[in-house]
């Protein structure tokens, strides 16, 4: 469990995170979600200990990151698995090299084993006969599977994801919210994802936390959102025209079904 | 001035970083002799072309600027291998190489950060300084026998230019490159060899590593690295000469 308490983040003049306190359980998908601009992306890497926050904890499993040694901090780093919006994928390395990489870094394994371990890893996120290409010669949603593959090659505790499914088409940011969602469960994975796509939100959320203007506005999953009041977010998650007609249409439904209802009371009264 | 001294102040951090942490060495043999194999290997072609014509060069041009008598032809050779020895090849070609490899270091390593590689890297826990720039030092170590080829080749260029142009005679141009050789002048040329190459494999690390930006802002970054790679060597060649032969 990643336990964040009071977090605050500045740069220079701006402050970016204001006292941000939440908690992320294993086996769940935990959301940040939020506009651009909100903080969601400095709350990431203030986790992933690329930020250093200004104030407040953040603490993995009861270690409390700003009180961890150098080592104790790079040991903590081992655990975690992180897929990049961009993938970030080692270019001048093929697939398999690229997945094999945290396993030849931190661990004894040897060749036989690695590449046995390389070879499951890339089966569970159902990467096939791509293991010598290079990222360059993959498309995007393979890239996302290598990148998700290498994050969770060396079984990690906390998997964080920015944006997974930036750049990818609606029936591939399914697969992929899936994926992640199924390997959560598999592996019992803290997971973290950033986004702002609303079919993850409500496909995969179950917890949500909604970041504004640097503060958290409100937090919930993925069915409290869609009946929850809160203006900014119903702003939020119904911004797009798709969502709205959406909306509209179920307010109508359960309006009529308010309607029948009472015309129902109406008559066995009469 | 303060953002000179920035930067300086945070170049020197950088190498302490470098050194700390060392990334296990079963991958970083691999890197060795993949760094080696694109810096030394792969500048071995343009070295070996630019000194043997350069060396051509001194040797016709010094032919041509003898016109008196009096002075023997052996001269040539002795001009030619001078020039070579001394600032030729270790300097003139750490040049050519802050180019060629410092420019490639920068692109490669600047790439690498904007396309969050490098963030990749540290969030794993891996060192990324160690992982990326200590490999090239390394392979740098290496760069004193690029400069000994570059120095064969210049000569060998001198003598062939020197003889089949009808200025020297071969056995005029063996005597007058053993004239007055003074050994202590190859040191000094390696001694400087091992600085420009630490030089040659930090100073475009440092500018793809601390880079910001996108693809434009690499080339600007590679641009900037060649710029402050020949400003250094310039005046690291005026320092050392002053410091070791004067």
């Amino acid at each position: 469990m990643i336990e964040v308490k009071n977090i605050e983040k500045s740069f220079g003049e701006s402050k970016v995170l204001k006292g941000i306190s939440t908690t992320f359980e294993p086996g769940k998908t935990n959301l940040i979600i939020g506009r651009s601009g909100s903080g969601k992306t400095v709350m990431l890497k203030t986790l992933l200990g690329i930020h250093t926050p200004d104030g407040g904890t953040i603490s993995f499993d009861g270690r409390v990151y700003s009180d961890l040694t150098p080592d104790e901090k790079r040991a903590l780093r081992t655990e975690i698995g992180m897929v990049f919006q961009g993938s970030a994928l080692f270019d001048s390395m093929t697939v398999e090299e690229n997945v094999a990489f945290p396993l030849q870094m931190f661990t004894t394994k040897r060749a036989r084993d690695i590449k046995a371990r390389v070879d499951e890893v890339l089966a569970r996120v159902n990467l096939k006969d791509a293991n010598k290409k290079f990222p360059a010669e993959i498309s995007g949603g393979m890239q996302k599977r290598v990148a998700i593959a290498r994050a969770i090659v060396n079984n990690p505790k906390y998997l964080f994801c920015d944006e997974p499914n930036s750049g990818l088409d609606p029936e591939t940011s399914i697969v992929i919210d899936e994926l992640i969602q199924e390997i959560t469960k598999e592996y019992n994975i803290t997971t973290v994802i950033n986004t702002h796509d609303m079919n993850s939100v409500l496909q995969i959320g179950e917890k949500i936390v909604f970041l504004k203007n640097g503060i958290k506005e409100w937090e919930g999953d993925n069915e409290q959102i869609l009946e929850t009041r809160n203006k900014s977010i119903v702003e939020f998650v119904y911004s797009s025209d798709l969502f709205k007609k959406v909306r509209e249409s179920m307010l109508a439904e359960s309006e009529e079904e308010h309607h029948h209802q009472q015309q129902n009371n109406n008559n066995e009264k009469a | 001035m303060i953002k000179a001294l920035h930067q300086i102040g945070r170049y020197f951090m950088m190498l302490k970083e470098v050194f700390n942490k060392p990334t296990k060495w079963k991958v970083m043999r691999q890197l060795i002799f993949k760094d080696i194999d694109d810096l030394i290997s792969g500048s071995m072609g343009i070295v070996a072309f630019i000194s043997f014509f350069i060396g051509g060069v001194v040797a016709i041009q010094t032919a041509l600027n003898l016109t008196n008598p009096l002075i023997p032809k052996s001269l040539i050779a002795f001009a030619t291998r001078q020039s070579v020895i001394l600032e030729f090849s270790p300097t003139f070609i750490s040049i050519i190489m802050a180019g060629r490899a410092g420019s490639y270091i920068t692109s490669s390593i600047g790439t690498m950060r904007v396309t969050e590689q490098i963030d990749a890297l540290e969030v794993m826990g891996v060192n990324s300084l160690n992982y990326l720039v200590f490999p090239k030092i390394i392979a740098f170590l290496l760069y004193p026998f690029v400069i000994s080829i570059s120095i064969f080749l210049g000569i060998v260029g001198g003598w062939l230019a020197g003889v089949y142009g009808g200025f020297i005679g071969s056995d005029e141009f063996i005597t007058g490159i053993q004239r007055d050789f003074v050994p202590y002048h190859i040191a000094y040329a390696f001694i400087k060899t091992f600085i420009f190459g630490f030089v040659l494999a930090t100073i475009p690390s440092f500018h793809g590593f601390y880079m910001k930006g996108g693809a434009l802002e690499v080339g600007k970054a590679s641009t900037t690295s060649f710029v402050w790679c020949c400003v250094v060597i310039i005046f690291v060649d005026y320092i050392l000469t002053q410091l070791l032969l004067s």
